[in-house]
């Protein structure tokens, strides 16, 4: 099956390599100074907002403006050019490569993210599933509740109004519940996870596999 | 009794009492090696475990043994207490709070919105109380509006009487009650401090407003501080009498906060103990230094370590005095005589620490007594710190300036007052005669008014703003660039925007960026900031910008060590005696009275000198009938080396604000840059037309303190300009390039018709 083949390919990719490679470029020519070395563990950025910088990577300096270039993924520095110190460099230019490695969580995102075909949020809202569909899930846990375009599936409940939303994406299987009944939506956020019926085992299997045997 | 021949239950006390008095010699001193007090501790707790073994006189003597032991340790502190142990023994658990005096100094009390954890702010307390006093062996009974913080005695939801500023909404809320019913407000101060968030209604806002409405509230108001810290007692804190116990503390800020700004410790590092015992003295924060600046009317004796919550006899004491006190603002706006009738009485009764009154004084006032009590008030608070302001006097007659000032006066009331007003009745009567549409009765009354108009002419008008005319909407900035350039300028090289990464802004160069960009990010419009010298260039009509009172200076009153050369370096860097530019200047032909702080001078920080030379523009303003723009280009805050003499600007500045508004005036407030603490907690934050120049930050408290404070982390825009905006705290954003023309707009649009352009 077509489906088997790609979700195994899949899960090899991320056995043989279960990193996400980050290659940082120079935003625009400069003289450039390297602050980091190969190897070197290197941190995004931190703080309940994000306002603190990560690990400075390297500084450009352009026209008398040295322009700090700071890491924005955690991981470890896989690859450096090191040619490039103290040298002129055009713009674009990969200076290094930021290897940040996957966890448990992260890669079965991916893998779900690539599997699934995803229903957003249209806008800020609170979302209730439509009654028929929320019992049938509560019913069929194992099964999974099948829907297809042009079903109702959602209700999206703003200001006292009610509107109920159909489904307009490919037919399959509701995976994954991203809210809770009633809670507060905002726009783009995944609502529901939908995966085409011939993958459905196949991907709970690979999941489950995942969650069980994978060592970080 | 027990077995041994002695009353246990009240040795018990007895030893409880020690036990107490042990615990709070080692608050007071932070340090329980001292003397072996840990060792005195153990040794008292040790004898409580130990009492059902030993003989009744063996037990007795080793509890007088303790006993000689604690006061002879109790009379070695008391001898000499360092500033830094009164503000232990302020913050001590065993010392009285609002409660206690709620409890023991009025008969009665209800308190308003709040029970217990039931409340708006636990922290602030309002309640209507009954205060007697006897007379000749008859009671009589006040009543009065009772304000003040709540330290709770171990309750956390009380945070310490760190009022939010929901709390002193609701502090102001029933300050308008008791004027509304004419009782008089006792206020209790007992704060460390304002808890600093921006949540509307806005910290810095909140005690603006309501420092604001003290100023002219129609009631007697008496404060009595034991824990002053900074704007959270200001916040509840004018008053016409202040009263403060000897073991109390007033100050602009903590040692603490003091410390870590004068040692320049890093967040997160212990400030080392030393330095803010120092600043504690430097900061002369007691009771005693603050009677010696005249921020404070009068000290109550406490117990040499301070007031308990057993204390009874302070609390007759406190009861005697809060009473006296009212009297005595009451009695001031009666006839002189009276109140030297009474005063002699006083005399008397101080002499013999009597507790008792010989008068009952009625604390109802008329409508003329309320005019004496505000103009008192106001007389009060602009003398304040005013022995301190360092001024050379510039004419060699003593006699010739204050002639001068009422001529002036004098004449600006004939002009802009009386003569307008006729001329407006004069006007209503003929436009009435005339709109009846008779022809006739019009070619009678033309020759009247032409004669009339010749007779008064008219102001001269500034032109109003023609949109539709070309001229007037290029760039205003078009001639005075070829003049002024900021010599940020002057530099060959580029800057990277702070919002590059978000909207992908260009790198800029810096002769394009302060020339013309003005400085702005001409990709997401971030203002970068300007020197001060710009905005005189650039937002007034040429030369129009006159200086006065430049010649008043910054000092250093309190002696703080190390202060006097920083200030000295300041004034050489500058040119200039204080942070304050207090000036006459023209917009469009609009003459208005400008008050400037800016950055360069201490931060924009405001003392003695800056309150007195802001104080003085409002006064200027309100006599010429010309609008009053505050333009912040940075402040700090009050100027803590100055101590409670600059916490005094806060409500002497807004006092004189408010005269001037109540006059008719229109007070424009424009913030750039940092706005700060102080400043924006009262005389700026009180204004009704507040903006803020773009990508201006203003608040009450900067990220670290409100870390340090609440323990909780700011978001990095926390206090951004838009943020402000979406909180209420400011009317409007304006754009750099657009300040000129927006705040002639203003000019033209906002404010009373008894502006003399109008």
């Amino acid at each position: 099956m077509a489906g088997d083949i790609n979700l195994n390919d899949l899960l090899r990719r991320y056995r043989t390599h279960p990193f996400e490679d980050y290659v940082v470029e120079t935003p625009h020519t400069g003289r450039l100074q390297l602050k980091v070395e190969q190897g070197q563990e290197v941190k995004g950025p931190s703080g309940k907002w994000g306002q603190k910088p990560g690990t400075l990577l390297f500084v450009l300096e352009r026209e008398r403006n040295p322009k700090k270039v700071y890491s924005r993924n955690t991981g470890i520095i896989s690859e450096v050019r090191t040619d490039l110190h103290e040298a002129f460099v055009e713009a674009r230019e990969p200076v290094l490569t930021v290897q940040h490695r996957l966890n448990k969580e992260e890669i079965i995102d991916r893998i779900l993210k690539e599997v699934l075909s995803i229903y957003a949020a249209p806008q800020r809202a609170r979302y209730f599933l439509v009654p028929e569909i929320a019992a049938q899930i509560e019913k069929n846990i194992e099964k999974g509740v099948s829907i297809k375009k042009g079903d109702e599936i959602l209700i999206m409940s703003l200001m006292k109004r009610d509107t109920i939303l159909e489904y307009d994406g490919e037919p399959g299987v509701i995976y994954k519940v991203y809210f809770q009944s009633g809670q507060t939506v905002e726009q783009g956020q995944s609502l529901l996870g939908v995966c085409p019926p011939a993958k459905l085992q196949y991907v709970q299997k690979v999941v489950q596999r995942i969650r069980t045997e994978w060592d970080e | 009794m027990s077995a041994n021949g002695i009353d246990m239950e009240d040795v018990s006390k007895l030893l409880n009492a020690l036990i107490d008095r042990i615990n709070y010699l080692i608050d007071i001193k932070k340090d329980p090696e001292w003397a072996d007090l840990d060792e005195l501790l153990e040794r008292a707790i040790a004898l409580r475990n130990v009492q059902f073994e030993l003989s009744g006189t063996e037990y007795r003597n080793r509890l007088e043994r303790i006993e000689d032991r604690v006061s002879f340790l109790e009379d070695r502190v008391a001898e000499k207490l360092t500033p830094a142990e009164i503000v232990n023994i302020v913050r001590s658990p065993q010392r009285f709070t609002l409660q206690d005096i709620l409890d023991n100094v009025y008969d009665s009390y209800t308190e308003l919105g709040g029970d217990g954890e039931r409340n708006v702010d636990p922290a602030i307390v309002v309640a209507r109380a009954t205060i007697s006093r006897r007379v000749k062996n008859k009671i009589y009974s006040h009543q009065v509006m009772v304000i003040g913080h709540e330290k709770g005695r171990g309750e956390e939801f009380r945070n310490g009487g760190s009022a939010k500023p929901w709390g002193n909404a609701k502090a102001l809320q029933y300050m308008k009650v008791a004027e509304n019913e004419g009782i008089p407000i006792h206020f209790f101060i007992f704060t460390p401090g304002s808890f600093p968030i921006e949540d509307y209604p806005g910290a810095a806002q909140q005690i603006a407003r309501n420092i604001y409405a003290m100023a002219r509230l129609r009631v007697p108001m008496v404060s009595f501080i034991s824990e002053g810290g900074s704007g959270g007692a200001e916040a509840i804190g004018l008053s016409d009498m202040r009263l403060m116990g000897s073991r109390g503390y007033y100050s602009v800020i903590s040692p603490e906060g003091a410390a870590a700004i004068e040692g320049k410790i890093r967040e997160g590092e212990r400030v080392p103990k030393e330095l803010i015992e120092k600043c504690a003295e430097q900061l002369h924060m007691t009771a005693e230094d603050n009677l010696k600046l005249g921020t404070i009317d009068k000290v109550i004796d406490e117990p040499r370590l301070g007031a308990r919550r057993d204390d009874f006899a302070f609390f007759r004491r406190l009861r005697y005095e809060m009473i006296k006190a009212t009297d005595e603002v009451v009695l001031s706006t009666k006839s002189f005589k009276t109140f030297r009738a009474y005063a002699l009485r006083r005399k008397k009764a101080e002499e013999s620490e009597s507790t008792t009154f010989d008068v009952v004084v009625n604390w109802s006032l008329t409508d003329a007594e309320t005019k004496r009590l505000l103009a008192q008030r106001s007389r009060k608070y602009r003398d304040m710190g005013t022995s301190f302001v360092i001024e050379p006097e510039e004419s060699s007659l003593p006699g010739l300036k204050d002639v001068k000032e009422g001529l002036k006066n004098c004449y600006y009331e004939a002009r802009y007052g009386l003569l307008k007003t006729h001329r407006r009745n004069f006007q209503k009567v003929l436009a009435e005669v005339s709109g009846e549409g008779s022809v006739i009765i019009r070619t009678v009354t033309e020759p009247v008014k032409a004669a009339y108009d010749f007779v008064f002419p008219e102001p001269e008008r500034p032109q109003r703003l023609h949109r539709a005319n070309g001229v007037d909407t290029q760039s205003i900035f078009l001639e005075e660039w070829e003049q002024y350039v900021s010599p940020l300028a002057n530099e060959d090289r580029t800057v990277t925007c702070p919002n590059a990464e978000k909207y992908g802004c260009q790198d800029l160069w810096v002769p394009d960026l302060y020339g013309e960009s003005c400085g702005v990010c001409p990709t997401c419009g971030h203002h970068f900031p300007l020197e001060y010298q710009w905005y005189l260039k650039n937002l007034f009509d040429k030369d129009s910008f006159q200086e006065f009172n430049e010649h008043i200076s910054s000092g250093n009153p309190l002696n703080f060590e190390g202060f006097g050369p920083r200030l000295k370096r300041d004034m050489q860097r500058t040119g200039r005696h204080s942070a304050m530019i207090t000036a006459d200047a023209k917009i469009r032909g609009i003459k208005v009275v400008v008050a400037m702080l800016y950055s360069n001078f201490r931060s924009g920080t405001v003392g003695t000198a800056e309150g007195e030379k802001f104080v003085r523009a409002c006064d200027r303003a309100r006599i010429t009938r010309r609008p009053l723009l505050a333009y912040i280009h940075t402040t700090g805050g009050i100027r803590i080396q100055e101590g409670t003499l600059g916490v005094v600007q806060m409500p002497k500045c807004t006092l004189a604000v408010r005269e001037y508004i109540d006059s008719g005036g229109l007070y424009i407030v424009v913030y750039d840059n940092n706005s700060y603490a102080g400043p924006v907690a009262s005389f700026l934050g009180c204004s009704p037309y507040q903006f803020a120049i773009r990508s201006s930050r203003i608040g009450f408290a900067g990220p670290r303190v409100i870390r340090e404070t609440t323990g909780e982390d700011v978001p990095p825009d926390y206090h951004a300009a838009r943020n402000a905006l979406s909180r209420g705290h400011i009317q409007g954003i304006w754009d750099r390039k657009d300040f000129r023309k927006n705040l002639y707009d203003a000019l033209l649009h906002m404010g009373s018709p008894s502006l003399y352009y109008r």
